[in-house]
């Protein structure tokens, strides 16, 4: 007995002795991510959270301007698009090269687009890639010369350059698929600022410094990504010295990071929003005037301020402010305006019928749906609707509310976020994307302006047209009200003081190119 | 001996094929597909068909799952679609480190709980035995992810103590030394549960086994009371016990499920709960087979012990 209590005794001496290693050396930064990644193949995955790692070890051939959502060049020095909207040309940068070291010139990039998009490639098997319709317009890709590569379209598509600014975009090495077939995803090879070192299954991803980047050797000698599913711990991790940066932070301890001077606590809406899907084919919202009451009764600024502790900001139409250069400034959030609710519901001849509301339990986007569900509930009784809530499981509420409300239910919840003011009203508010045509416009809301106005931001090749058009478009849905307006969501990350040039951008990307952090 | 450990292990077999009947029914029951959950906001009816297509999720269920017990049979346990593996490589690592986790806090709690037990039944109604009563009382009632949290809160982000998660050093770690630096404070909230059924069992068994005859004979003869105690007695309480631990073990892997959770411990209970809310079948699959097989194995195990410490089971 004597020598098992001194055992003991022993194994926790050592276990107390062992150096902590808390904090976290100069020079490497350390991320805090969400999940373990799936994949680190750009063309497989679908996740932000493997976006953080993804944008950091690949190029593509457009980027981000820092800060906004509009594309710059990136592998491409420059481009050219024909009058009709359907060619598109690049010229490539001179003298990049992949980590493995194969050069990137036309026939890499042809590579790329042609293993998501032919079923008949050598490489297509080596997928699936979820996302690579959304390169689904693109007829052909050819190698014009080494440095110049040409993409035909079937039809004029717009959002093509920010699809290609997007990870899905990204430009993997054909050297390296076709060394590592299917295990490309684990073995990965860019062209981007950090080279792919490590990754030790559900502990850590490491990248480290690409002396050779074409754009500048970032500062930092490696990043370490490491995935911490359980909100609490990521916060006991970061106040532990465990983490450099932490994404996600839960608005409850937001307060915390912000009163203590080692944290900083950073801000930034992207591109979301929140609304509430309303089926305007049948029962009380086929009204327009009803529509519009539901946005008036629900107060989406006690929403935004303590339900979701000022994490997200009221939103105004379809299209989110993160959109700066699509964003119509002039549009006015509906205001909380409950008698003016009542009246338009007396106008309307609303009978009291009785509204049934999905709400889901979680999910990509959702915010806090529950107790948000629950408050517009009360909001809606409170000028005299009768509102009963279905709760659903986020898979099983998709697999409801995306064939469409008909039949089933008044009102559904509702988050995208998507890279191009295209995306969401095209897919969401046209009448051609009625969910029985494959869209996801589960309200069935049909205006044939809107239609007209989408498919001709669609056709436009010059920004300033399209933006016009996203204008107009904005302003009619806001009128029209096929859904109520709630809420933008704004990216959170708290960081350590002793890092340096840190910037979250309106993608939700998260950017170490020039990050330092030399203690 | 052998004979009844080999019958045990073979009426195990068509357990474990129902079992994986049975949760691959589930699985195809459950609402919602892996499709929509890769493709989230994306999932239109097209791009789900599509992407199913690729997955192989298009056949009939039945030669799904004969495709999957053929290629069992090849020790290949699959693809996993979530994490673009092979599954038996996540399985065996998952479940490693869940093996070390809560094997260690099953020794933990044997040698506490056994420890404590003794000492309250021999010094049944003194302070120690009221202390250790009131300690055990609270350990078995808090609920032990709340109990991670707080050791996390004061042992890794006041004190500093201990890592607040992971299971190695993420730089400049490894090692055993660094294993057990990191394995300490989930190990403990996991075996605090344990610890006080085991002493509370040990302390019941003692003082049954003190009452008895054969014990009072002992002291009579004059053997001294820390032999009486530990050869005689103990020896004998241990045979109630060992049975108990080996139920223990049983929640204490069950247990795991939340404490891997709250310590991002990298093992196969927190891998089960994403793989199912992620839909990922062949995951869901390799997992409960790994543990249903451990399970079938810890009993058997328990029950081979008895038998050889309780002569009249023989």
């Amino acid at each position: 007995m004597k020598r098992l209590l001194a055992a003991a005794a022993t194994v926790l001496s050592l276990a107390f002795a062992s150096p902590t290693h808390a904090q976290t050396p100069p020079n490497v930064l350390v991320v805090g991510q969400i999940a373990e990644p799936k994949s680190l193949d750009p063309h497989a995955v679908t996740a932000v959270n493997d976006f953080r790692i993804l944008m950091n070890v690949y190029d593509g051939l457009v980027r981000y301007k820092n800060g906004t959502l509009e594309v710059e060049p990136a592998l491409a020095e420059s481009w050219t698009i024909s009058d009709d909207g359907t060619v598109y040309t690049f010229k490539l940068r001179e003298g990049v090269s992949f980590h493995d070291g194969a050069p990137l010139n036309a026939e890499a990039v042809k590579f790329n687009f042609e293993r998501m998009l032919k079923e008949d490639h050598p490489f297509h098997d080596t997928g699936p890639f979820p996302l690579a319709f959304f390169f689904s317009t693109v007829d052909t890709v050819t190698a014009i010369d080494d440095l110049t590569v040409e993409f035909k379209l079937k039809e004029p598509y717009a959002p093509f350059l920010s699809n290609l600014a997007y990870p899905t975009g990204l430009i993997v090495s054909p050297k390296a698929v076709e060394e590592h077939g299917a295990d490309f995803g684990r073995n990965p090879s860019g062209t981007g600022a950090y080279k792919f070192a490590e990754w030790e299954a559900n502990a850590k991803v490491v990248v480290t410094r690409n002396e050779d980047y074409w754009d500048g050797a970032p500062e930092l000698e490696a990043v370490i990504y490491r995935p911490i599913t359980d909100a609490n711990t990521r916060i006991a991790e970061m106040l532990s010295g465990g983490l450099d940066i932490m994404v996600e932070v839960p608005p409850d301890s937001l307060q915390q990071f912000r009163s203590d001077e080692a944290f900083e606590v950073q801000e930034q809406a992207g591109p979301h929003v929140w609304f509430l899907i309303l089926n305007a084919k049948e029962g009380p919202f086929a009204t327009k005037e009803i529509r519009q009451a539901a946005n008036y009764a629900v107060n989406k600024t006690t929403l935004v301020d303590n339900i979701l502790q000022g994490t997200a900001e009221v939103a105004a139409g379809p299209t989110p402010p993160a959109f700066a250069w699509a964003y119509d400034e002039d549009l006015e959030p509906y205001p909380y305006d409950p008698d003016k609710a009542r009246e338009l519901l007396k106008e309307a001849g609303y009978d009291g019928e009785e509204i049934t509301f999905y709400v889901t339990e979680g999910g990509s986007g959702m915010l806090d749906p529950i107790a948000m569900g629950t408050a517009i509930q009360a909001d809606l009784e409170a000028v005299g609707m009768k509102v009963k809530i279905e709760t659903y499981e986020w898979n099983t509420y998709l697999g409801l509310v995306n064939p469409g409300l008909e039949g089933k239910a008044d009102m559904a919840e509702m988050a995208w976020m998507t890279n191009d003011p295209d995306t969401l009203p095209f897919l969401t508010l046209r009448t051609e994307a009625w969910p029985d045509k494959g869209g996801f416009n589960s309200g069935y809301y049909s205006n044939p302006k809107v239609d007209e106005l989408l498919e001709a931001a669609r056709r436009a090749t010059d920004q300033d047209e399209r933006a016009k058009l996203y204008r107009e478009m904005q302003s009619i849905v806001q009128e029209d009200a096929p859904w109520v307006f709630v809420a933008n969501w704004k990216q959170n990350a708290v960081i350590k003081a002793s890092v340096e040039d840190f910037k979250l951008q309106p993608s939700f990307f998260l950017m170490l190119q020039n990050v330092a952090k030399p203690e | 001996m052998s004979a009844y450990i080999a019958k045990r292990l073979l009426a195990a077999i068509p357990v474990l094929f129902g079992l994986t009947i049975i949760v691959f029914l589930i699985m195809a029951m459950i609402p919602g597909d892996p499709a929509t959950a890769i493709l989230g906001s994306y999932a239109t009816p097209e791009n789900v068909e599509k992407l199913n297509r690729d997955l192989g999720l298009d056949k009939p269920l039945l030669q799904q799952y004969l495709i999957w017990i053929a290629n069992l049979f090849q020790g290949d346990l699959g693809r996993s679609y979530t994490l673009n593996r092979p599954v038996l490589d996540e399985v065996l690592e998952r479940f490693s480190a869940t093996l070390i986790l809560a094997g260690t806090a099953l020794v933990l709690c044997s040698i506490l709980g056994l420890i404590a037990g003794v000492i309250s039944a021999v010094r049944q109604f003194s302070w120690v035995d009221k202390t250790i009563t009131l300690v055990v009382l609270i350990g078995i009632s808090i609920p032990s992810f709340w109990l991670g949290l707080l050791l996390i809160l004061v042992f890794a982000v006041n004190l500093r103590w201990f890592p607040a998660s992971g299971m190695y050093a993420i730089y400049g770690g490894g090692g055993p030394l660094d294993l057990l630096h990191h394995l300490f404070l989930p190990a403990l909230t996991l075996a605090v549960v344990a610890t006080g059924v085991i002493a509370r069992l040990t302390r019941t068994a003692m003082l049954e086994v003190l009452r008895q005859d054969y014990i009072r004979t002992a002291r009579a003869k004059g053997v001294t009371e820390n032999r009486v105690i530990y050869r005689h007695a103990f020896k004998a309480a241990l045979v109630t016990v060992i049975p108990v631990i080996g139920i223990q073990a049983g929640f204490v892997l069950g247990g795991a499920v939340y404490i891997e959770t709250v310590f991002q411990w990298p093992g196969i209970g927190s891998m089960l709960v994403k793989a199912i809310s992620t839909r990922d079948l062949l995951l869901v699959q390799g997992g409960v087979l790994v543990v249903a097989s451990a399970y079938v194995l810890f009993n058997l195990a328990a029950d081979v012990l008895q038998t050889v410490l309780d002569p009249r089971l023989r």
